[in-house]
């Protein structure tokens, strides 16, 4: 087996959110730190596809923006292709990393800029990247990219307001591909369209992989989503990873009691009309974490020791009843 | 396998975008400007006096600066008469060195729409650079740049521009104040009005620098410049517009002001408001012409231009539409 493409080693991000200092020495107040990401650590192969999913506040965005280098990791370590990314953006090496991966955004209206003709979104990859290119050339090029994401080269005169959610978003994968990577981070790519759109991206996504053998860490909070998209899910809960493990493994057994708790909740056709299991509780404030496992106030099978200590992540799964062999509260 | 193949076989180079001008006359701000009467009248009005003002040595009926041409005796004819002592007629009457009113505020408003349209520039290029630097990094270049504004907006401009004068009066030498004075007031302005132009662009800037498109070109590994020239800028372009109109009008009106105060431009070059300075000497003894049409031309010419900035305004925001 190769080497995996991005290695990610117990990562971890903590923001500052302390009031400001005047305020902290007046008011005797101790600095405040919010832990987004702890200890996460997962390695995505070449060609594959990588799911985190989790409710909102888990630090899926926060691992995106690290992934890509938006953000400085607290600690730990990301490798890509075997070289350590942990200086961000910054340094000789990182810059030739860069034109290697790319990302694509949530909100392609907000990704686009809105006082630029499309022709120069899609080609501004190329102009950082391959500066000596000619115009007529570049041109194109952003022509066949176009058309490679199902648009017209004509739509290249327009402007971003002038589409359609789902045209944005095409838009968007193809300056994504403009310069050629072999790695996209996707940040939700689906969830700002509606459903039958959802899928026509999907699967236009889908196609591209294949074609060029592109790596995908594909960030949703929708499991079927990422069952169609994904060769492992890590699912996330308050930072931390809780599961991980193939669509297969994770949809037919799930072992963690809040993937259990969230594949309930998934809306399903053979389930009209039989009652199923609310998700109960809320995700608690990464301010104020839980003492312990971060599930314990919301697992069922929570005992003693869940409330004292740390699960680790063992085989794929993060949680003291499947390491007891309990499955039952 | 990693590289993208794709046969060069039908796709076409996008085409060329449509011109400038078809795309002016189509635009949601052409026809928002069609629609306002207010606006239609300011930018006739507006464009006259500019007009008017480039076109001086061309139009004007006499060379008011020009002492060979001026008959002393002249002086003091009342406007739409001939003079009692040679052929010369004059439409606003003649002051009391027998220049032509009208055509002294034909060169007057030259020099008052130059001063006023190079500070406003300066003013903007100033404040839009360090709103730029301030809102983009954050941190201290934000604080140490902002609160300079702060406390240069608690005086008012006036003050600050009498102040630079006084400063480049004393380090100036004497024998270059003269040709100098007119650089002096436009730097004077400018600087007394860069701090609103700075908050506004800061506040725009924080705003668009959070945005995606942002982020992407910084994963690119787009230089900061580069991001904040080509992304930032054009977003928060609109804003200033229109402030800048206000700014316009207001810097003329400043200009008037320092002029009439005696600390403008030097008597060689009169702007509106040194012939209003002179005017009113006269004001009492009946001449009234000599101060009414320059302040008249001084009204029109802010007003016009004020008028525009608030349409602009308007017709820039999207809740008004």
């Amino acid at each position: 087996m190769t080497a995996p493409l991005l290695d990610v080693r117990n990562l971890s991000r903590d923001f500052d959110v302390s009031r400001p200092w005047l305020n902290r020495k007046l008011e005797g107040l101790e600095k405040v730190y919010l832990k987004a990401v702890q200890d996460v650590s997962f390695s995505v192969n070449r060609g594959e596809t990588f799911a985190l999913v989790g409710e909102s506040g888990s630090g899926k965005s926060t691992i995106a923006r690290l992934i890509v280098g938006l953000l400085t990791p607290s600690a730990g370590e990301i490798f890509f292709d075997g070289q350590s990314l942990a200086q961000g953006l910054s340094g000789a090496e990182a810059r030739r990393l860069r034109r290697r991966f790319q990302m694509i955004f949530q909100d392609p209206l907000a990704s686009l800029n809105p006082r630029w003709r499309v022709t120069d979104i899609i080609a501004e990859p190329l102009r950082v990247f391959e500066g000596g290119m000619p115009a007529p050339a570049r041109r194109q090029r952003v022509g066949e990219l176009l058309t490679l994401v199902g648009m017209a080269p004509e739509d290249g005169v327009k402007f971003p307001h002038q589409f359609s959610g789902g045209q944005r978003q095409r838009i968007a994968i193809a300056r994504a591909l403009a310069a050629n990577p072999d790695f996209i981070v996707c940040d939700e790519p689906t969830s700002a369209l509606d459903v039958s759109v959802q899928a026509q991206i999907l699967n236009l996504m889908k196609k591209l992989q294949q074609e060029f053998g592109l790596t995908y860490v594909f960030i949703s909070h929708n499991l079927q989503v990422v069952r169609h998209m994904a060769n492992q899910i890590g699912v996330l809960y308050l930072g931390r990873l809780v599961e991980v493990g193939t669509p297969a493994r994770l949809f037919e057994a799930p072992r963690h009691p809040y993937t259990r708790m969230l594949l309930d909740a998934v809306p399903d056709i053979e389930m009209t009309g039989r009652r199923r299991k609310k998700v109960e509780g809320e995700i608690p404030s990464p301010l104020s974490p839980p003492s312990g496992c971060p599930f314990h106030p919301r697992c069922p099978l929570a005992n003693d020791r869940g409330r004292r200590e740390m699960p680790l992540l063992l085989d794929g799964v993060a949680c003291h009843a499947v390491e007891e062999g309990r499955t039952r509260p | 396998m990693s590289t993208l193949d794709i046969s060069p076989a039908k796709p076409l180079p996008p085409p060329r975008p449509p011109s400038r001008l078809r795309r002016i006359l189509d635009s949601d701000i052409f026809w928002s400007w069609t629609q306002s009467p207010v606006a239609v009248g300011a930018t006739v009005v507006a464009l006259t006096l500019i007009l008017v003002a480039l076109f001086a040595p061309l139009i004007a009926p006499y060379d008011p600066f020009n002492p060979a041409t001026l008959t002393l005796m002249d002086g003091f004819t009342p406007p739409a008469s001939k003079s009692a002592f040679s052929d010369n007629w004059f439409l606003m009457g003649a002051d009391h060195q027998a220049r032509d009113v009208l055509s002294t505020i034909m060169y007057g408003s030259r020099v008052s729409l130059f001063v006023g349209v190079m500070a406003t520039l300066f003013a903007i290029v100033l404040g839009m650079g360090l709103g730029l630097a301030a809102g983009y990094s954050g941190g201290m270049v934000d604080a140490v740049i902002m609160r300079i504004a702060d406390i240069q907006l608690s005086f008012p401009a006036i003050l600050i521009a009498l102040l630079i004068f006084g400063v480049a009066k004393g380090i100036l030498p004497a024998n270059q104040q003269e040709s100098l004075a007119i650089w002096v007031l436009i730097l004077a302005i400018g600087l007394a009005n860069w701090a609103q132009f700075a908050r506004t662009v800061r506040g725009a800037t924080m705003v668009e620098r959070e945005k995606d498109y942002v982020a992407a070109a910084r994963i690119m590994g787009v230089h900061p410049v580069l991001i904040l020239f080509r992304h930032i800028l054009p977003n928060v372009l609109g804003p200033v517009l229109v402030i800048g109109t206000i700014g316009l009008a207001l810097a003329i009106i400043e200009e008037a002001t320092l002029s009439f105060l005696g600390v403008g431009v030097p008597p060689t070059q009169p702007s509106l408001g040194t012939l209003i300075r002179i005017g009113q000497q006269f004001m009492f003894s009946g001449e009234w012409w000599i101060l009414f049409f320059p302040a008249v031309t001084l009204v029109l010419l802010a007003l016009s231009v004020n008028l525009l900035g608030d349409w602009l305004r308007d017709a820039l925001n999207p809740k008004l539409r």
